[in-house]
């Protein structure tokens, strides 16, 4: 196997330090000159008519820099539909519709300015469930569509459909057939670090944001939209992103409050921030969806599955963020997660007077995996074979392509299965009762970009100065994830530096090449392959130009040796014969020649060459720019085809749990993960992204739950709020990374960002079972769930036997 | 309502003129300019804005910054040593990957440092029960315990 200098050794993040000695500024931290600050008067109502605004008061206030309505600004429509508007005008659609917002000198001003403004409503019948929503003459949350056509319900134009083989064969062949109907809840990001922007125009008007997002580039389009509506058509906006709080996909749309800074920017010539408080956070900010699954699958009396049919219901909200497309990644699962031949999918979305919401780390992965993983262990038992075999019987395998048209190259999802088995003791632990029980769940996901847009690309620039130091310029997002450790170690490994002489610039639209987002898993390995092919460039130009001074250079240093030196006898050796480009290799920062790599007066120390090729005769500085769209496929989400990522990660999760029989506590014992990760870049990194994922997926299993009481959601803190803490998380997790060595992943490594949240609420369900027998199909998995699942326990038992 | 307390912050004593009821994270990141104390929750939930006073790990969002008058309040910018050096604590948490997005290691790190002063050898239970109200979302919690325990087996052994 080949080895690296760099890559899969263990360093320290680049900006651990600064974070350490709480240096990194975040968009709390930063201020501007003449700032004021932005707050926002949110609706009191889920659906009602607005029949008033009086701002007259918050105007009139000592400190009030501008008061702003959808009725004394230009209408700017936002979204993924673009069924959203900045500021509502004539009708609230949610809780937290934005209805006017306050600038002011300091923040205690605007927030008492914005409690002045007084808003008359007329309210309407609200509806807050897709099942409500779709009812005949239900309320229409939208009457006419982003073009202006009348709406009829409440359904979104979004399809999202597969049909592949033949179902109705399919159900046929099946020996064994289970159906089950499961539901996830609406859950919060819960960024330690709030939301926030600041905008600011300079007097050309173009516009410059510092701003939490993860899609610099199609944000700056999305403003530069908005400042066209705003009458400053052909002006531009520059993204530049501080320090990241965490994202977990928060950043992947652009947000009201941000053109609301926008525009309380334009209209008082100060740069503006707003910054969210945790309690708008929890309130105002889109959480991930909710969805509801149908799922039938069959096998025959071997255990190989013969069919799949899914039918998913997504709460979309009032309006509709990207996260609306998480279909798009359920169909994964739903048609490749184990081999299936026959597989039916479709996906509706309502809106409702709920929250809209958006993406959350897995995109409908962990939604989608929740039902199928749990459905594989009852149908595993209504088959009588055990969980494991049954996922064995079905595992996917390399070099296959899916019912999808997804183009397996490497799967370590055997391997993965077998290692979380062994470290369980599987066969030991398995149905031995006593309220311990071991369960697991596996995952596909997108390891090679996601192609969910026209491209799926990335640019990368890296510029040499005279000190021999690599500046780097890449349009991805440094979130907490590790994707600057990435980038620094690909480009010294792909370079020839070492990793201490490699400067990652922030993020900003002005400076950086385009890039889609840092979304789906992509970053490492876009910013792995960007880094390998610009190296690869800039390595040859460097050895180029070194045919021109490396030999007079050398010829300098062997004097030198020489004085230094008196006895040294220098071997016989023709440096201008031997110095052709092809002969020349950069390594830890010095260029030689393969021939004579020890010899210490031939190596020349890259600071020293890049000054002899500046300070000549038509001197130059290096720099090599690429852009790399990976080799995947924009699927046609109607048909369910198409190729979405170059490559696909696998993995496994188990769990040993033990079940409190008189409180209904789920007590975790250990937990073992086996991820197909193609190729470890950043050890310490990984580990950090698989635990980070793990935690919140112990959170989605077992409490972290919104509750919205219609349409108003309840629990806006910590206190009501749980996510894992310290304490939660003392059990041993075993972690197991499989390298495959992908020929599509930059040195063989896939992305490993969200995978590890995707099976972790299933396996603990599927371990519940085993433990005692209750199969909890709606998360979280309560306390009180399953307390109540434990006095149904003998019915169901009852009603098992029967059914057999 | 205006007054002037004085008080030690990072071992040099400060006056500064405040608002009655102003916050002690206020008085540092507003009035002090260090913006090194993070508020991720504003309400006692997260940890993000501790900082030690007289030793203590306290949350900065919760204390009125009257009380720290005569005090020694320690910030995560005084942690750090001469000539730009990181602490022990710091050093572990960078090289065991307990840091992601970073905005709970300030505080994280304070309240390690209250652990280990008072507690050099910490159990794992002793290390759950001092960082139980410092939220992190980022990391999964395993390797901030790994950073502690290499904190403090750094801190008894030579350095
Ligand atoms: S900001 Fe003080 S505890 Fe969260
Ligand atoms: S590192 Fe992000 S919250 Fe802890």
């Amino acid at each position: 196997m080949k080895s690296y200098r760099h890559i899969g050794s263990k360093t320290s993040r680049p900006d651990g330090a600064d974070k350490a000695a709480g240096k990194a500024i975040y968009i709390h931290d930063l201020t501007r000159p003449g700032m004021l600050f932005g707050k926002i008067k949110f609706s009191e109502f889920p659906h009602a008519c607005i029949k008033n605004i009086d701002t007259s008061k918050a105007e009139r206030m000592p400190g009030v820099k501008a008061v702003i309505t959808a009725y004394n600004t230009p209408e700017i429509r936002i979204g993924f539909l673009r069924d959203n508007f900045a500021l509502k005008k004539d009708k609230v659609r949610q809780y937290r519709d934005e209805v006017a917002a306050v600038a002011a000198i300091d923040p205690e001003i605007a927030e008492e300015a914005v409690s002045h403004i007084k808003v008359e409503y007329e309210p309407l019948p609200g509806v807050f469930s897709p099942e409500e929503a779709m009812k005949e003459g239900a309320p229409l949350i939208h009457d006419v569509d982003p073009q202006g056509r009348k709406r009829s319900d409440n359904a979104l134009s979004l399809r999202f459909h597969h049909e592949s083989g033949d179902l109705e064969s399919g159900k046929q062949t099946a020996k064994f057939i289970v159906q089950g109907q499961y539901s996830t809840p609406l859950v919060q990001q819960s960024c330690m670090g709030t939301s926030g922007c600041i905008a600011e125009f300079d007097m050309n008007n173009n516009l410059t944001l510092w701003a939490k997002t993860q899609i610099p580039f199609l944000a700056q389009r999305d403003f530069n939209r908005a400042l066209g509506d705003m009458g400053l058509r052909g002006k531009n906006t520059r993204i530049i992103i501080p320090a990241i709080g965490g994202a977990f996909g928060t950043g992947l749309d652009t947000h009201a409050y941000e053109y609301i800074a926008i525009l309380l920017a334009f209209q008082t010539g100060h740069p503006v921030k707003i910054l969210y408080t945790r309690d708008e956070e929890f309130a105002y900010l889109s959480p991930r969806q909710s969805s509801q699954t149908q799922i039938i699958q069959g096998c025959d009396p071997e255990g190989r599955l013969t069919f799949r049919s899914v039918e998913v219901l997504q709460d979309n909200g009032a309006y509709t963020s990207w996260g609306a497309t998480y279909p798009s990644v359920m169909m994964l699962p739903a048609t490749s997660l184990y081999r299936v031949p026959n597989v039916y999918f479709d996906a509706k979305l309502v809106y409702t007077n709920n929250t809209y919401c958006q993406a959350m780390r897995g995109y409908g992965n962990p939604e989608h995996c929740w039902a199928l993983e749990s459905n594989m262990d009852e149908l595993a038992e209504q088959a009588g074979i055990d969980p494991y075999e049954f996922r064995l019987i079905n595992s996917n395998k390399p070099n296959e392509t899916t019912p999808m048209g997804l183009k397996i190259s490497t799967c370590g999802l055997e391997e993965s299965l077998k290692s979380v088995a062994n470290t369980l003791d599987w066969a030991i632990k398995r149905g031995k009762g006593k309220q311990r029980g071991v369960g697991m769940a596996s995952l596909i996901h997108v390891g090679g970009g996601g192609r969910i847009y026209r491209s799926d690309a990335s640019g990368l620039i890296l510029k040499l100065d005279d000190f021999g130091n690599v500046n780097v310029y890449h349009g991805g997002v440094e979130m907490g994830q590790g994707l600057h450790s990435v980038l620094t170690l690909a480009v010294a490994e792909s370079l020839g530096v070492r990793p201490d002489k490699v400067f990652i610039n922030p993020t900003d639209t002005g400076t950086c090449p385009w890039d889609v987002g840092t979304h789906a898993s992509r970053g490492s390995f876009m910013a792995g392959n960007t880094a390998i092919l610009a190296a690869k460039k800039l390595r040859s130009q460097i050895f180029r130009l070194a045919e021109d001074v490396f030999p007079e250079e050398v010829h300098k240093n062997l004097k030198k040796h020489i004085k230094e030196h008196p006895d040294y006898k220098p071997p016989e050796f023709d440096v201008e014969a031997a110095a052709t480009q092809d002969r020349f290799e950069l390594k830890d920062g010095f260029i030689f020649l393969k021939d004579a790599p020890d010899e210490p007066w031939l190596r020349l120390e890259l600071g020293r060459y890049l000054r002899a090729i500046h300070f000549r005769d038509q001197g130059q500085m290096l720099t090599a720019e690429v852009f790399y769209d990976p080799p995947n496929e924009l699927p046609d989400f109607e048909k369910g085809i198409g190729n979405i990522s170059s490559t696909y990660v696998f993995g496994t999760q188990g769990v040993e749990v033990e079940v409190d029989m008189e409180t209904g506590e789920i007590k975790i014992l250990r937990m073992a993960a086996a991820h197909d990760v193609g190729k470890v870049l950043d050890p310490e990194g990984l580990r950090g992204q698989i635990y980070g994922a793990l935690a919140q997926g112990i959170g989605y299993a077992l409490y972290e739950e919104l509750r919205t009481e219609k349409g108003h959601i309840q629990n806006t803190n910590f206190r009501d709020y749980k996510i894992p803490t310290i304490q939660e998380l003392d059990f041993p997790i075993d972690l197991e990374f499989i390298e495959t060595n992908d020929s599509f992943g930059p040195f063989g490594a896939k992305g490993a960002a969200e995978p590890g949240l995707v099976p972790t609420a299933p396996a603990i369900a599927n371990a519940i079972y085993d433990a005692v027998g209750i199969r909890i199909r709606d998360l979280p998995i309560t306390p009180e769930k399953v307390l109540s699942a434990l006095k149904n326990l003998n019915k169901q038992t009852e009603k098992r036997r029967t059914a057999k | 309502m205006r007054r002037t307390i004085s008080f030690f912050l990072n071992g040099s004593e400060v006056n500064v003129t405040l608002k009655d009821h102003m916050r002690l994270i206020d008085c540092l990141r507003e009035t002090l300019n260090l913006t090194g104390t993070k508020e991720g929750c504003g309400e006692g939930e997260c940890g993000a804005c501790t900082v030690l006073v007289d030793g203590q790990a306290v949350n900065s969002c919760l204390y009125p910054a009257p009380e720290a008058e005569g005090k020694n309040v320690l910030t995560i910018e005084g942690l750090q040593g001469s000539e730009n050096r990181l602490s022990f604590i710091q050093k572990a948490f960078v090289e065991l990957g307990a840091i992601q997005c970073g905005f709970c290691t300030p505080g994280m790190i304070l309240a390690t440092k209250a652990l280990l002063d008072s507690n050099p050898d910490p159990s794992d239970q002793d290390i759950r029960a001092a960082l139980q109200g410092n939220l992190c979302r980022c990391t999964g919690y395993v390797q901030i315990v790994e950073a502690v325990k290499q904190a403090a087996e750094n801190m008894r052994g030579p350095e």
